[in-house]
Parts: C-alpha cells; structure tokens; sequence
C-alpha cells in the first residue's frame, strides 16, 4: 500500500481503473437497485439481503438466489443453482492468472474477490492491449483494485436503495418481471453463434417441459441438456466454430 | 437452512472459483473440453429462467397473444438484439407489459 502514496504511476493506474470502469457502474446502479427491492419481496430479511451483494458480489447468482428463495426451494438446489451460474468466474480466473502471477499472494487473493464481469472486462481488455505493444505492466494491480472497488462501492450502493424501498413498491408495477428482462437483457447479446441459440433453445425447452418437477429441479436439468446439446454442435463442426472465434 | 447459511455457502464458494487459479500454484491453462463448457454455462442457464418465466407466468403453458409476459418479453428480446443495451431493455419490456396491462384490464 506504501507504494500507493510514493509513486504517482500507482495512483494513475488505480484512478484509470475506477474511470474505465464508470460506464459500466452506470448501468449496473439500476440492477443493484432491483436486486434490492426484489430480494425484500421475495421475503429475504433486509440484512441478508444486503449482505449478500458483499458475500456473494456477483448479481445473476443474487437474482437467482431472490427468486429460488422466494419460489421455496430447497437450500441445496438454491446453492448449486448460484453455484453454476457463478462457474464462469473460473474463466476469469484462468484467464487473468498469467498477468497476475508476479503479484504478492496478499493482492491475488485480494482481487479474486473483486473479479466480478464487469472488472474483468475492463481488465483483460486493458492487460492484453498493454501487453501486444509492449507496455510497463508495473502497477497492474492497481488497475484492477480501481475498477474493482468502484463496481464494489456502486453495487453495495444500489443494493441499499432497493433494500431500503423496495418494499413500498406496487405489485402492479411488475417488479418481479423486470427478473426475467434483466436476463434477456445479458443473454441476448452473448448468442453468437449456432452452438449458442442451441444451448438456449434446448435449455430453455427442457426447462420448460421439466417445469413440474419437484424441487425446481427442472432449472438444473434445462442447463445440463443446453450445455450437452450446444457441446455437440460445437463439435460436429469444430473447424467452421475455431474460424469464427 | 437459513437465508444466511445459503447466502454464506454460495459466497464461499464463488470466492472459491475466483481463487482457483489466483493462488500461484496452477497454470491459467483449462483444458479445451472444460472451457467450452463453461463458456455455454451462462447462455444455458439464463435461458432455462427465461422461457418459464414467459411461456408458464401462471405455472401452465401459455402460448396465447393474451400473455402479455410473453408479449413484452419478445419485444425485450428484439430491443436487446437491436440495441445490445440493457436498460433499454428492461425499460422497454416493462412499459409493453404496463402498456398491455392497462389495454386487457
């Protein structure tokens, strides 16, 4: 942290890090806010509500987590639904390791709890460009705590204002719909390809055929059968798929 | 268990697979296999919330222009294609969903 103060380099990197970051804090402070709000409707205590933005720092598992909670499913499938959709985090981490490795196990530890989407994007992005022109990656760490900290605070932020108000919002405004909308939202954007329309098809068909059975279990079967189904038409044409990437 | 025993396991967890190739052990390498996996994950599960969510809004298939989830979840698919911005998104479902609501009441 002493390097923080002497060296301006440092400082430069962290404050590039929260400025890169500002665009993308705009349009998280409106989820933070639904997340909020949703999370006391669907009967979480405020505390835990609010807790779980810092604990859990990822918003598709805390949508889920909401709306599994308010469905009344079991602990065990509620915990290995935000489990799943929080496995890409594993990417990330692979991803990131070789920039990271020459760090002090203090600051890899520190940063893997603020690698959120939305950090990492900025970060890669960033860390692979400084590295294809050759560039001094000295006070990488600091990019990363900067654009780290400043979705930490605007999360943590905007939880609390749909914590706080949540409740006073009319169930005729369709608050639980915006849920749905959210996830269109993400997974529209991220359909490239025909392996990708498969793995939503087919794990949203199944999700729906499999809708009655116990435990919303149907949720995790639909995902299964998506990622089997996408897998395979990955692999019947892996030439034609390598090309496009 | 409790919504904090949940809260607390997926946190820990998720920690967890942030970490798992931060601790300076492991090579950032995952095998091909596992990496296209993961990378399906997302679309995967998001679409399995999103199609009950608009096709079984009561609980039973609705496939009727009288399902106005339905309805309003389309025009946010086709918003989100055509404009890749979220808020926009949400925005626009929600005030077709209002805008149904209040036009069959």
């Amino acid at each position: 942290m002493a390097g923080f103060v002497k060296s301006s380099p440092a400082r430069a990197e962290f404050i590039a890090g929260v400025r890169d970051e500002l665009p993308i804090v705009a349009g998280v402070v409106p989820f933070g806010m639904i997340y909020g709000a949703l999370a006391v409707a669907a009967g979480m205590p405020r505390a835990a509500a609010q807790a779980a933005s810092a604990i859990v720092f990822a918003g598709s598992a805390q949508f889920l987590m909401a709306q599994l909670v308010a469905a009344g499913a079991p602990a065990a499938v509620i915990i290995a639904s935000g489990v799943i959709v929080n496995l890409r985090h594993l990417l990330y981490s692979a991803s990131l390791a070789p920039y990271l490795r020459p760090l002090r196990a203090l600051w890899r530890w520190g940063l893997a709890y603020l690698l959120t989407d939305e950090a990492y994007a900025v970060g890669i992005t960033r860390f692979r460009a400084q590295q294809a022109r050759g560039a001094p990656m000295h006070h990488r760490q600091w990019y990363l705590l900067g654009a780290g900290l400043a979705l930490w605070i605007a999360w943590q932020a905007s939880t609390a204002v749909g914590v706080l108000f949540g409740a006073r919002v009319p169930a005729g405004w369709g608050l639980d719909f915006a849920l749905p909308l959210t996830f269109i939202a993400l997974v529209v954007p991220a359909i490239r390809d025909r392996a990708d329309v498969t793995a939503a098809l087919i794990a949203g068909g199944v999700a729906v055929a499999a809708a009655g059975l116990p435990l919303r279990l149907g949720l995790l079967l639909g995902v299964l059968c998506g990622i089997g189904a996408a897998l395979a038409v990955r692999w019947s044409a892996p030439r034609r798929a390598e090309d496009a990437a | 268990m409790p919504t904090w025993g949940i809260i607390t396991a997926i946190g820990v967890l998720t920690y967890g697979l942030r970490l798992a190739f931060l601790t300076g052990r492991r090579a950032g390498l995952l095998p091909p296999v596992v990496e296209h996996t993961l990378r399906f994950v997302p679309v995967a599960v998001l679409s399995a919330l999103i199609f009950p969510a608009l096709l079984q809004p009561a609980g039973v298939l609705d496939l009727s222009p009288g399902n106005v989830r339905l309805v309003a979840g389309l025009l946010a698919a086709l918003v989100a294609w055509r404009s890749r911005n979220a808020l926009l998104t949400v925005a626009a479902g929600t005030a077709l969903l209002w805008i149904l609501q209040a036009v069959l009441r």
